[in-house]
């Protein structure tokens, strides 16, 4: 019943990649270990903590509950994807000046749930960020430094 | 916590999709949004011969009413209900209960039809649907038929479905004029599994009294329960605290087999249970259109 390889064709952080994987290769794994795009951190592997929270045609989803080919033809933006020529996006520069992150497992992330909430909601209250990242977990901040930043990244865009 | 090898299929139709269940038997699994079978498959608790994807059948991804009542294409996702216009004009009920079922990333993948075919007890979906009186329509190769979601839910993540059935549709009747509706649940953490929830519609009859009650709970049981014998103790009774008191000691009395785990003892569920009820009995009948 098994089959070889399957060839996925899916742009990443604007790049169209071409690579050929196993059916149960795991969308995380294959950023990870084919594309080299160690940015998505894996956590739980079972859709727990929201580490490899990564966006699909511009919405959040866990990485690791996705095959590889479900992205063929999609759009994949990694935590990779938010810098650009060398500048941080704004979010990150809130989480740097807010300490929004203390060992950085789960930050990459925080960054795309938060950034998948600014695109629609430019201006979120408290509550709104909360509920945005309550599908993350963070062991180290206690979430306050991470609520503030992504509020400090809103206020400046 | 990598899933075991199998054979990838993405169907393009529903009916390759039911061709494939047919060819490939119990060796086959359908992936709809992946969110409960593909941790069962990380941790190799279900390792599927074949995975028949039903993401790319945009056809079962829909919310609209017609006729009477409001159907919900299968693979509509969870993220999409909450915000369909079509469900927020059905009831309070579906729309608190879709907000509750999991995180928002959760939600951009998950579907109604996966929640409902998984039959995990301490899905908000399921329950919804026995509140609802839902109708399934399920498809194979032979043909459609459809099951009442009273007549689906048969045990712990076992369903009524045959072998090579696909679910494709979920019909919702409207409700009854001068009704309302709310879904409450309590977890830990926000997006967690309830550890105990109610969905309630309260219908008024024209002299104030209450005409007709329907009430379903997840996480308190191998599946979700409807409590009929809570129901008939509403009718007829002034809408308030005593009545909804009255409902909560049935609800009680039916819980008989709740979950204890960390979380959360039997005996905590079933107090839950109880509180929630008599907060979701008078949310609903706040609501009265």
């Amino acid at each position: 019943m098994e089959q070889d390889f399957l060839t996925v064709r899916v742009k990443v952080n604007g790049v169209d990649k071409r690579v050929a994987v196993e059916p149960r290769r795991m969308l995380s794994d294959f950023l990870r270990e084919d594309l080299g795009l160690t940015g998505t951190n894996l956590g739980c592997e079972h859709g727990s903590c929201g580490a490899c929270t990564v966006l699909v045609d511009g919405q959040s989803v866990r990485a690791c509950l996705m095959f590889a080919v479900q992205v063929h033809g999609k759009s994949v933006m990694t935590v990779e994807g938010l810098a650009s020529d060398g500048q941080m996006h704004a979010l990150q520069e809130a989480f740097w000046e807010k300490q929004g992150q203390q060992c950085g497992f789960c930050t990459p992330g925080f960054l795309m749930s938060s950034y998948e909430l600014l695109q629609h909601n430019p201006n979120p209250n408290e509550a709104e960020i909360r509920h945005a990242i309550s599908g993350n977990i963070c062991r180290c901040t206690g979430y306050q430094h991470i609520v503030e930043a992504v509020q400090a990244a809103s206020e400046k865009a | 916590m990598k899933p075991a090898p199998f054979r990838y299929v993405a169907a393009q139709s529903v009916e390759e999709a039911v061709s494939l269940l047919a060819e490939h038997g119990d060796e086959a699994r359908v992936l709809a949004g992946g969110q409960s079978l593909v941790p069962l498959m990380n941790m190799r608790l279900a390792r599927p011969a074949v995975l028949v994807d039903i993401n790319p059948v945009e056809a079962l991804a829909y919310v609209q009413a017609n006729n009477g009542h409001l159907a919900i294409g299968a693979m509509t996702r969870d993220a999409a209900l909450e915000r369909a216009s079509a469900a927020v004009a059905h009831s309070n009920l579906l729309i608190e209960a879709a907000r509750c079922v999991g995180h928002p990333a959760i939600r951009n993948r998950s579907t109604v039809g996966g929640s409902i075919a998984h039959a995990d007890p301490a899905a908000e979906l399921s329950a919804v649907m026995l509140a609802l009186d839902a109708q399934f329509v399920l498809q194979s190769k032979a043909g459609s038929r459809t099951v009442a979601a009273a007549d689906f839910f048969q045990g712990y993540l076992q369903t009524s479905m045959a072998e090579g059935e696909l679910l494709t549709a979920i019909q919702l009747p409207q409700l009854a004029p001068n009704s309302g509706s709310a879904f409450v649940e309590y977890a830990r953490r926000e997006g967690d599994y309830a550890l105990a929830g109610v969905a309630a519609v309260v219908t008024l009859a024209a002299n104030g009294s209450i005409a007709d009650a329907r009430l379903a709970l997840c996480s308190v049981g191998p599946t979700a329960l409807r409590v009929s014998s809570a129901e008939v103790a509403l009718r007829g009774q002034q809408p308030g605290a005593e009545a909804w008191a009255s409902a909560a000691a049935a609800v009680k009395a039916a819980v008989t087999e709740a979950p204890s785990d960390i979380h959360g003892s039997a005996s905590y569920r079933r107090h839950l249970a109880g509180v929630l009820t008599e907060r979701a009995l008078a949310l609903a009948a706040s609501r009265l259109k």
